[in-house]
């Protein structure tokens, strides 16, 4: 009885976000039909450009990249913390873990792992400033790490000049940091065939950074209080939770996540933080937070998701369609994604009055309704 | 925790759709009506965020091309970055047109380069073109690269002779290396005439935050701040954001604004304002742009870097303003000066 239960609730659950996909479909179908184009067209032009390899590995390169973003925004979520500041965060570390990089010399695996640290103390340093400021003093985090963002630009923009820590290159009108020796390189993964472009080494590290995330929320007791703490914060409390401890600690970790972002890209690519270092992917993972509800593996699917839209807009714009309609798309799919799992959510309450309504009609058993668990909420 | 979930939800689709709404891109396609046989090549573009419309060095690029496509007759495709990409995506954009069978591409940015280094490499019979960037060259690209200190040089002298208070100001659209190029420029040009003139620098903002190009009311307050401080010309290399700053200007009565990129006196867009406008530094992106296509079109196109100074027209100032008159006998003085070698401009501030 109960298994048959979970199962439908766990179709109930996939019913939200694959419905929010469907109706953005629609949406986007009737946009493309009023500018004149054929979906049907549209889509398959994607979906074919999306899967040819090449395109196949970019996706998962821009998932690596989203999937830590949307880890580190889903951490503060969890507490009920909006941590808008993941932006200012990654730029902040991944600027100070180049510089860093660039500046040492040691064998390779260390070399990798001093650069790594650096960008995940410097993330969570730059989110404590928040964490403190709302533990201590009631600064509400999404102000406090909005102006943050704008501090982290700053700071940047005054050290990365000629004579502070940038290196100019003859010719260009870039400007970047020391370029870190291939011993702080990551290298690729040449793991799909038919393609000779890698995979960033470092969707490894997503994958482990994503089951530690799973780990800590669901095996831990840290975890659990984390949970608590989010769902009610006087219940928490009064079980003895020391709430601006929790505070710190997960905008700490949410910074901790956050400074990893800019990683793959600087130790797998680019090597060096400079000018065109790609900016606002903060802001994308509010939105893949948001479609994986928080879940390490939903968020996962979304990060691909993002990545696919992202990526196969490229062959839109060759084949004379605008492709902001992915914009489009994204934005469409967030919204409904949202209000999706609100009828969801207010489904299952109503199923689950009725359910207990049952049981305790019924005098003699033991209803379904008794050991059904609130799922997880966001 | 739903309400938190809900505000994000909201924000984030609102700027997602603010994003889509920014964009305004343009499918292309060989011109109808030309005169012209058709050509037998197709010419892929790669624009820099902002694309066409971006009122500034995109919609320059835009212009070279038009005029070449009337001319040449050939058929077009323009593609244009997102904001937060990487190297890896401009690649696969410049690799797309050239699989494509685009041949010459031009790329608009020197954010391009990193890209186009491996792209070139790749296609080593597709010809390429960066503008803004010289930082590696190869057999099959050209460099397309300008003298903007030079050009600057000019009008900074012209703002130090129609200064009174000897007092003048530079507002730079975004703090880069490029745009202090500019400033550079400006400062000498300005104290070659009067070595006691004060320029206040203000840039309006810092990297990766690009809106310095195309934010008219932070122009406009920067250029009343100079204004109030007693700057009588201000000099606007701030792509969009110019506008803001000629408004200041025109509405304090008095001060004057220098233009940057094309003819901004001759721009329907700051018809208002142009009065004011005493000149503008004059980059020919479209130049560049049309000559590269067209080297291409004789059967040679044109590879390494290619400096568009003073000397080769290039970069310059504009007349159209009649209130330029008075001070176009010592502009033109140091121009002969710059190109003889008398005088040399350093690019850095």
């Amino acid at each position: 009885m109960r298994r048959r239960f979970d199962l439908r609730s766990v179709l109930i659950a996939l019913a939200a976000p694959v419905l929010a996909i469907l109706f953005s479909v629609v949406v986007i179908s009737v946009v493309l039909l009023a500018v004149g184009d054929n979906p049907f067209d549209v889509f398959s032009k994607m979906i074919e450009y999306g899967t040819q390899p090449r395109t196949e590995v970019l996706i998962l390169n821009s998932a690596t990249i989203y999937y830590f973003s949307a880890v580190a925004v889903a951490i503060g979520f969890k507490m009920n913390l909006f941590n808008i500041g993941v932006d200012g965060q990654y730029r902040l570390a991944a600027f100070a873990a180049a510089v860093v990089g660039g500046s040492i010399n040691l064998p390779a695996p260390l070399h990798v792992l001093v650069i790594l640290v650096t960008a995940v103390l410097v993330g969570a340093m730059w989110a404590g400033i928040a964490a403190v400021l709302r533990a201590y003093r009631g600064v509400s985090e999404v102000i406090s790490t909005i102006m943050l963002n704008f501090i982290a630009t700053g700071v940047i923009a005054y050290l990365l000049q000629p004579g502070r820590l940038a290196v100019e290159v003859q010719g260009s009108n870039n400007i970047g940091t020391e370029p870190i020796p291939p011993s702080g390189q990551v290298p690729g993964m040449a793991i799909i065939p038919g393609t000779e472009s890698k995979v960033y080494g470092l969707a490894i590290l997503a994958v482990l950074v994503g089951f530690g995330y799973w780990f800590l929320l669901n095996r831990t007791r840290f975890g659990f209080d984390l949970r608590a703490t989010g769902m009610s914060e006087s219940a928490a409390v009064s079980s003895g939770v020391d709430i601006k401890r929790m505070i710190v600690a997960a905008m700490l970790l949410s910074g901790a996540v956050a400074g990893l972002v800019g990683m793959p890209q600087l130790l797998g690519s680019s090597y060096s933080y400079s000018l065109d270092f790609p900016a606002g992917l903060g802001f994308t993972g509010i939105a893949i937070a948001l479609l994986g509800r928080n879940n390490a593996v939903g968020i996962a699917f979304g990060a691909l998701l993002w990545g696919f839209l992202d990526n196969s807009a490229q062959i839109l714009d060759l084949e004379g369609v605008p492709k902001e309609i992915v914009t489009i798309m994204q934005g469409t799919i967030v919204l409904s994604v949202v209000i999706a799992y609100e009828l969801v959510r207010r489904y299952r309450l109503r199923e689950q009055q009725r359910l207990t309504g049952q049981a305790t009609a019924e005098p003699t058993g033991i209803g379904p309704g008794a050991d059904e668990r609130e799922g997880a909420p966001a | 925790m739903r309400r938190v979930i809900k505000v994000a939800a909201i924000a984030m689709a609102g700027a997602l759709t603010l994003a889509a709404c920014g964009g305004d891109s343009d499918g292309g396609g060989a011109s109808a009506g030309s005169s012209v046989s058709p050509a037998s090549y197709k010419v892929g573009l790669a624009y820099d965020i902002g694309g066409r419309g971006d009122q500034s060095f995109n919609d320059a690029a835009a212009r070279g091309l038009d005029q070449a496509q009337k001319e040449f007759n050939f058929e077009k495709k323009e593609l244009e970055a997102s904001a937060g990409e990487t190297d890896a995506q401009k690649e696969e954009r410049l690799r797309l047109l050239a699989t494509g069978g685009y041949n010459p591409i031009i790329a608009v940015g020197f954010a391009y380069a990193t890209a186009l280094k491996a792209v070139s490499a790749e296609f080593p019979d597709t010809s390429f073109a960066i503008i803004d960037d010289a930082s590696f060259t190869a057999a099959n690209v050209a460099n397309l690269v300008f003298a903007e200190e030079q050009g600057s040089f000019l009008v900074g002298a012209i703002a130090a002779s129609a200064s009174k208070t000897g007092n003048i100001g530079f507002i730079g659209g975004v703090n880069t290396p490029l745009l202090q190029k500019f400033e550079a420029g400006y400062t000498q040009g300005a104290k070659a005439v009067n070595a006691d003139i004060t320029v206040q620098v203000k840039y309006l903002t810092q990297p990766p935050d690009f809106t310095g190009f195309n934010d008219p009311a932070k122009g406009k307050t920067t250029a009343q701040g100079m204004i109030d401080n007693k700057a009588d010309v201000v000099y606007a290399a701030a792509g969009g954001s110019g506008s803001g700053a000629f408004e200041a200007a025109k509405a304090a009565a008095g001060p004057w604004g220098i233009g940057v990129d094309s003819d901004q006196y001759k721009l329907p867009s700051l018809a208002k304002v142009k009065d004011i406008i005493l000149t503008s530094m004059i980059k020919r992106v479209d130049v560049a742009v049309y000559q590269f296509v067209k080297s291409y079109n004789d059967g040679a196109p044109a590879t390494g870097i290619q400096t568009f100074d003073l000397a080769k027209e290039g970069v310059g100032y504009s007349t159209s303003n009649p209130a330029v008159a008075e001070y176009t006998a010592k502009a033109d003085e140091f121009k002969e000066k710059i190109i003889s070698g008398e005088i040399t401009v350093s690019a850095k501030p």
